[in-house]
């Protein structure tokens, strides 16, 4: 799914690297924490795996292609096989839930019947059913991000990239919304997940990624969020 | 691409930028149509040239029929076939003579004809009514006073005219007029192109979010793009069609109707509707061809995709 060969990431006007010579390799079906200090290089990971940004050195691969390869117009075609979820939810305000998330479907030119069969069934999936008509301002945080969840899975991707999507949420909030990302696991779907919610990786026993100051410094099987000292 | 997703994303586009899209509406206008205006001036000063004004300096026009009956020079009857050998053999003579070209009734009439096509004046008009003349082409255009001299008042001559030195004065400040307009439409169109320019900036900073969303998502760059670019044709092609109403209502109030210069100076041969009407798909086509090119670049820049 994804593989980090040797990657360093340079930011232009910086001369210290956001990330040094980081190997790694994200299996399908993985559920993946990538954890760290703000600043650790945790977002230019996920950066990197969007190809929002490319490289310094080494070699990125994500759904078994080499980004560094990957000409510009083709980048949208990757993307639409990978779902994003980020801490803000970045919805749309002045759509409805429903609209939010066919949006994710019309810019990519679905047809119409397909949109009207997949929104409301993603949205159950997500526990919205029944919501569909509501403006994102008249939804709790918790049900915002599962829009945004719903979004970022209504394509099917084989992989979901999420930057701290507990983080706006309260604890108990943040459960839910992590046993969503498990079921989305389970169907198969790869999730990758920066978080800096301690007690969330401590439940959830899974693989563990930790960055310090751009360096890989711990790569842990059913991990917890740091080293207990 | 669904046609209607897009179309929604333009409207909503242009009306969230109202001001700007009615300045971009008015620059665009305002440029277009004073590139129509100045192609149409062309046309007037090249129609108004007509068949002789490149290649002649001189004119001796000689009496026929009509003049012997009218006209004091031609007081001795129309010119005769030696009187016109004689004047050929002075010209060929002269040091001061490059070229002499003979025009007969018939070729006249032909050439006015080109010239006026159909006015009024033209189409009451007979081949004997029109002069023979001899067309001078000088060494030195300034001689024009030694073909007068030679040739006003001899028998057979109507008239010698110097018609490049008239009519020069009138097409130098028809020249001027026209150098300012493209002046001004240079400078509108600069305004324009800016305008759409920062338009287009601020569209895209407006819906950074919607882009930013679609980009998440996959849409393609073009899919992206295209609501923007559309926005900018479409403002464009409004105020194209504003250009395009002007030189119509030009056309028809200060040529035809109106201020009416087609009858107020008959003499003058306007340029006609087909003159305007080929003008219009060449407006409308630059003016959504211009801003959707400016978008897009713009774009370029400030839309990352």
């Amino acid at each position: 799914m994804i593989r980090f060969d040797n990657v360093s990431k340079v930011y232009p006007k910086q001369t210290r690297p956001a990330l040094r010579d980081v190997s790694l390799e994200v299996e399908k079906g993985e559920f993946v924490f990538l954890v760290g200090s703000s600043g650790s290089g945790k977002s230019t990971f996920l950066r990197l795996v969007l190809r929002e940004e490319r490289c310094s050195q080494g070699q990125v691969h994500v759904l078994g292609k080499d980004l560094a390869r990957l000409s510009n117009w083709k980048v949208p075609q990757m993307r639409r096989q990978l779902g994003t979820v980020f801490q803000d939810f970045r919805l749309l305000p002045n759509k409805t839930v429903a609209e939010n998330v066919a949006f994710a479907q019309e810019v990519i030119g679905k047809s119409r019947g397909e949109i009207r069969k997949s929104v409301p069934q993603v949205l159950d999936l997500v526990g919205l059913g029944g919501k569909e008509e509501r403006m994102p301002g008249e939804l709790s945080g918790g049900e915002q991000q599962r829009v945004a969840i719903a979004r970022a899975f209504v394509n099917r991707p084989r992989l979901l990239i999420a930057d701290e999507p507990t983080g706006n949420l309260d604890p108990q909030t943040s459960v839910g919304i992590m046993k969503l990302l498990d079921r989305i696991n389970r169907t198969g779907t790869t999730v990758v997940m920066a978080t800096h919610d301690q007690n969330i990786v401590d439940q959830m026993r899974k693989r563990v990624i930790e960055l310090e100051k751009g360096r890989l410094v711990r790569d842990q099987a059913r991990g917890v969020y740091g080293y207990q000292h | 691409m669904r046609a209607q997703f897009v179309l929604s994303e333009i409207g909503v586009g242009l009306r969230r930028n109202l001001t700007m899209t009615f300045a971009v509406i008015v620059s665009v206008a305002l440029s277009l149509a004073l590139f129509g205006g100045s192609l149409l001036m062309s046309d007037q000063v090249s129609q108004m040239k007509g068949y002789w004004y490149e290649k002649v300096n001189v004119s001796i026009f000689l009496c026929n029929k009509s003049d012997a009956e009218s006209d004091p020079n031609c007081a001795k009857g129309a010119v005769t076939t030696e009187q016109k050998n004689q004047i050929k053999s002075d010209l060929n003579k002269m040091s001061v003579v490059d070229d002499v070209a003979y025009e007969s009734q018939d070729e006249a009439y032909k050439h006015y004809k080109e010239q006026f096509g159909d006015s009024p004046l033209a189409s009451s008009l007979t081949p004997d009514q029109m002069q023979e003349s001899y067309r001078i082409k000088l060494k030195d255009p300034e001689k024009y006073q030694v073909i007068a001299s030679a040739f006003n008042g001899r028998d057979g001559v109507q008239s010698v005219q110097d018609q490049k030195g008239i009519l020069d004065s009138l097409f130098r400040l028809l020249g001027y007029l026209n150098w300012a307009a493209r002046g001004v439409m240079a400078v509108m169109l600069i305004v324009a192109l800016l305008l759409i320019v920062n338009t287009v900036r601020v569209s895209a900073f407006s819906r950074r979010r919607e882009t930013g969303i679609m980009r998440l998502v996959g849409a393609s760059g073009f899919y992206i793009q295209a609501p923007f670019i559309m926005e900018a044709a479409v403002a464009g092609i409004i105020g194209g069609t504003i250009a395009c109403a002007f030189l119509i209502l030009g056309q028809y109030f200060v040529i035809d109707n109106g201020v009416s210069l087609s009858t107020n100076l008959p003499l003058i041969n306007f340029v006609g509707w087909d003159a305007v009407l080929t003008k219009l798909p060449l407006i409308l086509a630059a003016s959504f061809l211009m801003p959707a090119l400016a978008a897009f670049f713009t774009l370029r820049k400030y839309l990352k995709v």
